[in-house]
């Protein structure tokens, strides 16, 4: 008892430890070399990772910010930005779910989100939260059991550093894409998984348990390594509606599965999408990246992105090992004035190598949704496969919905498939439920889970009941 | 090549004679190509073929300048045999002949153009070379309620006489009310590393029915690129085949704007690709009122080294309900070496609507060519039945019985 006493307080120690004065752990203002040593120095980071950064930084001072995109937001000033400040401390934060707002809390209700988990979402200070603390701690007793390492990275820079070293910017390098290197070059903090050979891991590895997971800032880093046989879960994002006051989000992930191993990557995303009029809202641009490198391994995306007012990002695949499979499961649904533009990139470089793209686009109101995405077989990549579907589904004629497939096949002895639609909910089909007593919404509501039945299936059951009942509240007030 | 083009340029304002605002506008397009020089593969559209690239490695310098003063003979035994038709003959880019023996001379218009330039709904700098470019141009009106007898067979033929020249044409058609043209395009060539720059304006007023053919059949070096740009009003009808296959470089586009309600539009395309050959269809399709239809079908064969691409966008913008528009594209990759790229897009602004599109590649089923071989057939017999039927599809949407034939027999098709 005495020790779980002592480790409880650790990391109250860690997690409490940056608040005594907000002012001096706070970066300056704007992005340059200063800054990035700031945060380097702040984290306590060996050399290595300093030269990591400001590689990064250097290349990112010659990259212009991508335009192509359909969803179009306001310049961004880059030099006007906070890239570090510690977590708030506990004055700032509303003392008791009374102080938040109703709407707010009726969401919750709906979800059915239990009311410590409310109260830790706001981080609001009950001792239910000690509670997650104790939970987590167990958690992490039986990972390291069988030699599974799952902790902050910046903990993981300091602890594993021939990991880190080896895996961080293999995937994504610090010569990516403009807001990739932003993140290399700035990121804070975010997790780290490393599962040992042959380890299948008992459970769904989730921010939920990794204890300072709420402040991860807006450049978050995630890496994932699973070792030769070993097997993954891991979940990111809650369905609660998240509430940052950043802007702009930057995160990469980086998923790297050597020889039989397999990740399985769920996202649940629903950022403040801004209000009915299209103010305000997170922008979310993520890299996510995933490298099958050893024979046989297996990565697996699944993401439901019902939030942010911009989503835009291309959660991928590179099949380098023979054998490797990709996959893609994807709902995004927008609403009012949301903007998504998602979708996968599948690079087939393997021999034998398949995947498997099953996009489901809603969008109603006055948004915008574009599934853009590339299935490239390489020369070398014999008997390679790939299927893949996009359905879209349009509500009200103010809103569009979009289909951007790229398609290269270089080898003659593989296949590709594409299918694409585009329509809208039948008439029939909401006349037939609402005849059997469902209002127009819960029909709605009804159908489009029905609709996306595919992806929610693919989802861990700790998700899945939650994310159904997330896509039926996304489109509230979308009919009628 | 800037002060090539500008010493060639001049050459053809002298030979011209041209209005002072003419030469300006002429001018300013020049200008233009300029500035944006020749497609590469930063432009989205040219992603997948970097024209820039291409003509360096197949052409090397071009030339602009043609000497439009001399006639050429016209060559009789390249007309089509068997099918009476009306002729429009085009030598190394010059007209030389147009005729409509078998129509009603009052009811078809042919009015020189030569001295108006109308802009192109077309951003690229083709268009601009086109404008700054083109010395001679026609307008084909036919009028209200004809409908022409025998089709029009226009032959695009380059002899030896030139060499790494770029030529370019221009071509309008007006349809009035209830009239229709069938068309084919004949490309005939005999000459070598020339870049032959097409554009076609077409009209289709209420009920028109436009049926365009375009077959580039005879093995040649030359670089094309087409462009065929179709307004559509009420109740009008166009049908474009494409038989894309001789040239070294092919990019055929398709510009179709379904204004009028009930309008529709039919693309369907062979590739049929062997040794270095690089092909490209490209369409847009913009349905822009309720009601509108469009059908595409593109699908390739291809061996040796050969790349086909597939570019297809589907627009519908937000009073267009009840649109149907659905796209298919195929290909077979005979060869290791061979390529296929499609890029199949949907920008849909209507909810009530009807879209789809499909793409598959992958190599001839090795099942289906065990089913033949095991009822007697040998390889390459069960090979060319499976590539035959594969295409025969594509043939069998051209809607007119006549000029069906006359190209299976001429791709040599066998049902």
């Amino acid at each position: 008892m005495d020790n779980r006493q002592k480790e409880i307080d650790n990391l109250k120690d860690y997690k409490y430890g940056f608040s005594t004065d907000i002012e001096s752990t706070r970066a300056p203002k704007g992005l340059s070399e200063e800054v990035i040593k700031f945060i380097s120095n702040i984290k306590k980071e060996p050399q290595w990772m300093l030269d990591f950064r400001l590689k990064a930084f250097e290349r990112f001072k010659q990259l212009k910010e991508p335009e192509w995109q359909k969803p179009k937001y306001p310049k961004i000033d880059y030099q006007d930005l906070y890239y570090y400040s510690a977590p708030k401390s506990m004055d700032d934060k509303p003392k008791s779910l009374d102080e938040l707002d109703p709407k707010l809390l009726e969401t919750y209700k709906k979800l059915g989100i239990p009311l410590q988990e409310q109260a830790r979402l706001n981080g609001i200070a009950v001792d239910a939260v000690f509670d997650s603390v104790s939970v987590a701690t167990t958690f992490r007793e039986e990972l390291s059991k069988l030699g599974i390492i799952f902790c902050p990275i910046s903990e993981a820079i300091q602890n594993h550093p021939e990991l880190v070293k080896k895996y961080l910017g293999s995937v994504i390098p610090t010569t990516d894409h403009f807001f990739a290197t932003l993140n290399s070059a700035v990121f804070t903090d975010g997790s780290f998984a490393y599962i040992p050979e042959g380890v299948r891991c008992p459970m769904e590895l989730s921010t939920y348990f990794r204890i300072n997971a709420t402040n991860t800032g807006q450049f978050e880093r995630t890496l994932i390594v699973a070792d030769k046989g070993s097997y993954v879960s891991y979940l990111e994002g809650c369905t609660a509606p998240m509430r940052d006051e950043n802007q702009l989000h930057a995160a990469n992930v980086e998923l790297i599965a050597l020889d039989d191993a397999e990740i399985k990557y769920s996202t649940v995303q629903n950022w403040y999408p801004g209000d009915k009029d299209g103010k305000g809202g997170i922008y979310n641009f993520v890299t996510k990246r995933g490298l099958c490198k050893g024979i046989n391994s297996k990565i697996s995306w699944t993401q439901v992105e019902t939030g942010s007012a911009i989503t835009w990002k291309y959660p991928s695949c590179i099949l380098k090992g023979d054998n490797s499979v990709g996959e893609f499961y994807s709902i995004a649904i927008t609403n009012n004035h949301q903007k998504a533009d998602t979708g996968t990139k599948m690079i087939h470089l393997g021999k034998n190598t398949k995947s498997k793209i099953i996009s489901k686009g809603i969008s109603a109101g006055f948004s915008d949704m574009t599934y853009r995405g590339l299935v490239d077989i390489s020369s070398k990549a014999s008997n390679s496969n790939n299927y893949t579907q996009c359905d879209s589904l349009l509500m009200g004629n103010k809103c569009g919905a979009h289909t951007v497939p790229y398609i290269k096949n270089k080898n003659s002895e593989s296949n590709i498939a594409h299918e694409a639609t585009t329509s809208k909910i039948s008439e029939e089909q909401l006349h037939y439920c609402q005849q059997r007593g469902l209002n127009a919404e819960e029909a709605v509501g009804l159908i489009v889970n029905g609709f996306c039945k595919e992806v929610l299936q693919q989802l861990p059951m700790e998700f899945a009941v939650e994310a159904q009942k997330l896509v039926g509240i996304s489109l509230e007030g979308s009919v009628g | 090549m800037k002060e090539q083009l500008r010493k060639d340029f001049d050459n053809i304002i002298k030979n011209l004679s041209l209005s002072q605002r003419d030469t300006e506008i002429k001018q300013f397009y020049l200008d233009n190509f300029i500035n944006k020089g020749f497609p590469n593969r930063r432009d989205e559209n040219w992603k997948f073929s970097d024209l820039n690239q291409i003509i360096k490695k197949n052409i090397g310098e071009l030339s602009f300048y043609n000497d439009y003063t001399a006639t050429n003979k016209v060559d009789t035994s390249v007309f089509v045999d068997g099918l009476e038709h009306n002729k429009i003959v085009f030598i190394n880019g010059r007209i030389e002949k147009i005729d409509f023996d078998y129509e009603k001379k009052d009811q078809i218009e042919i009015i020189d153009k030569s001295e108006t330039i109308n802009k192109f709904n077309n951003n690229n700098s083709l268009s601009d070379l086109n404008n700054a470019f083109t010395n001679k141009s026609f307008k084909i009106l036919v009028k209200n309620g004809y409908q022409l007898v025998k089709p029009l067979i226009i032959y695009h033929t380059t002899n030896s006489n030139i060499w790494s020249k770029s030529i370019n044409l221009r071509l309008d058609f007006e349809l009035c009310k209830d009239s229709s043209l069938r068309l084919i395009d004949l490309y005939n060539d005999t000459s070598e590393k020339n870049f032959l720059n097409i554009f076609y304006n077409f009209d289709l007023k209420e009920n028109a029915v436009l049926k365009n053919y375009k077959v580039d059949k005879l093995e040649n070096k030359n670089i094309k690129y087409s462009f065929n740009n179709i307004e559509q009003d009420k109740n009008s009808i166009s049908e474009t085949f494409i038989l894309s296959s001789g040239s070294n470089f092919f990019k055929n586009e398709i510009n179709c704007n379904l204004k009028g309600g009930y309008s529709s539009a039919f693309v369907n395309g062979i590739l049929s690709l062997n040794n270095d050959k690089h092909h490209e269809i490209r369409t847009i399709i913009n349905h822009l009122t309720e009601n509108t239809k469009s059908y595409q079908l593109i699908k390739s064969v291809l061996d040796d080294n050969s790349k086909s691409v597939y570019q297809g966008k589907i627009f519908v913008n937000s009073e267009a309900q009840k649109t149907d528009g659905y796209q298919l594209s195929k290909a077979i990759l005979l060869n290791k070496d061979s390529e296929f790229n499609a890029k199949p897009e949907l920008e849909i602004y209507a909810d009530d609507v009807k879209c789809s599109h499909g793409s598959a590649s992958g190599s001839l089923s090795e099942d289906s060519i065990f089913y033949l071989m095991s009822r007697g057939l040998n390889y390459q017999q069960s090979r060319e039945l499976l590539i035959n039927g594969f295409l025969l599809d594509v043939v069998e949407k051209i809607t007119d019985s006549e000029i069906k034939n006359l190209l299976k027999n001429m791709i040599g098709i066998k049902e």
